[in-house]
């Protein structure tokens, strides 16, 4: 083989997935700017036309769903997270410890992480119905909490975390394993607790993986939209709709893809900023 | 199988402490076994709960479905058409696990045994894309579907689920590859295989366990996938089961049978996947993605 060949193979690897990102990715992303600066409505075509900053001007100065969907954004990523950062880190320090039936321990709690967003939708919509849930054992009023603006909130947080926190314990649980033993028994020698041992070894050790999980899992969050879509419609009222799912209600429900795409301009402009922000704050990959 | 002990160490991370404890041990019972015991309670209730619903007769409230009924089951498999869109996702999963695979191993080869320049490029392009959200692209992907003729077809999805599928399937792939050394393959070449004879005879015995960690995850991926396919297919018979499921939801919702019944027709695939394929995505996530 001459060099000049084999300098091609990497390059001829990577040939049908660069393609492919191309076309299905970046030029998508190009031609969303492209459609953001154009009135454009599949149900009105007649009306299509070049809008300048129009859809823009409609999106920051007319649209209060949208500007009240950016806070539910927030406020829906910010308490998804936490909590499942919190409840992750224990199930991945759980099922990390050496028990009888572990593998099997894993496999259930870890099973929700398979089931889509439609699915969980649909199994949920079976625990929460007022006169056939589970909630009628736990004593709960018949009343339908998806339908109540003050139990809306709870009701989708804990059902997305079922789903979750599985996979946040996966990544969190594949941090743990990277820690060398030796590093507690040395710990432990010099005669620290459990909690101590957890604050100074393992704490230190998972910050990159709690960064990296916590970063993921919040693009991950605000980008959900098949449990919110199917779950509430973003109801009642509009009270549980995200950026994305309003994005998603414009493209297939109304099917006008002007003011959607502005409307995804500045989705990716928040989570651009947003993620930045995140990684400068956390220090990521730093050694301190 | 070798391999598998060879990739997959076992746990290192056995705090200290654990062995010198007895199995009996109150403390341990507080820390382990009430936290997991109340999390399995969590986790496995609302799947019992659809099992109750899909299996016991229409009307029943009783918590235990006994006698057992499959007339939701065929309701909702014949009736209602989840045979067709079954049938659609499983076509639609397989093809963009084998896509997704076969792409990944080359992509993840490139990245793990060859130095070259953009390299880092691609990787950071491979790291960005996963900031793409797939609700922000359902515009414009449908409008190259329809330039494409694509619209209705279950292509449309096969290559938007492979698209979405493989920069981390890459990353992962290239993990897995790292982990098979180099010089076992070397040592085929010196023998007179080419590059990809030895590829073939050497790696990618050893690659099994990223192989099935990476076209699981494909598989899963795609069988899950809601938005591409309700926004890219409007004809019922290209349904796939989870715009099915939707539909479901919204229209029968007064027939929770076929809805728990419809779930559990969702579920069993995946589920299935997961149970045997768990363990090496945690493996895989450590080798590929949280240590780079």
């Amino acid at each position: 083989m001459t060099t000049m060949r084999r300098r091609a193979v990497p390059y001829l690897l990577i040939s049908p997935t660069v393609a492919l990102i191309a076309a299905f990715l970046v030029y998508p992303i190009a031609s969303v700017a492209y459609y953001s600066l154009q009135h454009r409505n599949l149900t009105r075509p007649w009306a299509d036309g070049f809008a300048g900053l129009d859809n823009f001007r409609r999106m920051l100065f007319e649209d209060e769903v949208f500007w009240h969907s950016l806070g539910f954004t927030a406020k829906w990523v910010v308490v998804e997270i936490g909590l499942q950062l919190i409840l992750g880190l224990a199930l991945a320090l759980i099922v990390n410890e050496s028990f009888i039936g572990r593998g099997l321990a894993r496999s259930l709690v870890f099973s929700p992480w398979a089931v889509s967003g439609v699915l969980t939708t649909g199994i949920w919509i079976l625990l929460y119905t007022p006169s056939t849930g589970v909630l009628r054992f736990l004593g709960q009023p018949e009343a339908a909490v998806l339908g109540n603006p003050d139990t809306v909130f709870p009701a989708v947080v804990v059902t997305e975390l079922w789903r979750g926190v599985p996979f946040f314990a996966i990544l969190l649980l594949a941090g743990l394993q990277g820690i060398p033993g030796e590093l507690y028994e040395a710990a432990a020698v010099d005669g620290a607790g459990r909690i101590r041992r957890f604050l100074h070894v393992t704490l230190p050790h998972l910050r990159d993986a709690i960064v990296l999980a916590t970063l993921l899992r919040g693009v991950w969050e605000f980008n959900n939209v098949d449990l919110l879509y199917t779950l509430t419609g973003g109801g009642p009222a509009q009270v549980t709709t995200t950026l994305p799912l309003y994005v998603a209600q414009r493209a297939v429900d109304s099917k006008d893809f002007g003011y959607g795409s502005a409307l995804t301009m500045a989705g990716f402009v928040i989570l651009l900023f947003c993620s930045i922000l995140y990684l400068r704050l956390s220090r990521f990959g730093e050694e301190r | 199988m070798s391999a598998d002990v060879m990739i997959r160490p076992r746990t290192r991370a056995v705090p200290a402490g654990t062995r010198r404890r007895k199995r009996h041990d109150p403390g341990r019972v507080l820390r382990l076994y009430v936290p997991l015991g109340m999390y399995l309670v969590f986790t496995l209730v609302p799947f019992y709960w659809m099992l109750v619903f899909a299996l016991r007769p229409a009307g029943s409230t009783d918590p235990v479905p006994w006698p057992i009924t499959f007339e939701h089951f065929e309701t909702v498999w014949n009736d209602i058409g989840y045979a067709v869109f079954f049938k659609n996702s499983v076509i639609v999963g397989v093809w963009s696990l084998l896509f997704t695979t076969v792409i990944a191993v080359m992509g993840g080869y490139a990245l793990s045994r060859y130095r070259f320049r953009g390299r880092g490029l691609f990787m950071v392009v491979l790291l960005c894309t996963q900031f793409i959200p797939g609700a922000m692209m359902l515009i414009p992907l449908f409008s190259i579907f329809k330039s494409l003729g694509l619209i209705n077809s279950l292509a449309s999805l096969i290559v938007a689920d492979t698209v979405f599928n493989l920069p981390l399937s890459i990353i992962l792939m290239s993990g897995f590859i790292s982990a098979v050394p180099f010089t076992v393959e070397e040592a085929a070449m010196v023998d007179g295989c080419t590059r990809f004879r030895g590829f073939l005879a050497i790696v990618l015995p050893q690659l099994r366990p990223g192989l099935i960690a990476v076209g699981s995850f494909a598989f899963i991926h795609t069988w899950n996938n809601f938005l591409f396919a309700l926004m890219f297919v409007s004809k019922q018979d290209s349904f796939t089961i989870p715009v099915g499921l939707s539909y479901t939801i919204g229209e029968y919702s007064a027939d929770f049978g076929a809805l728990a019944a419809g779930g559990v027709v969702a579920a069993l695939p995946v589920v299935c996947v997961f149970a045997v394929v768990q363990r090496y995505l945690v493996h895989g996530i450590s080798a590929g993605a949280v240590k780079g």
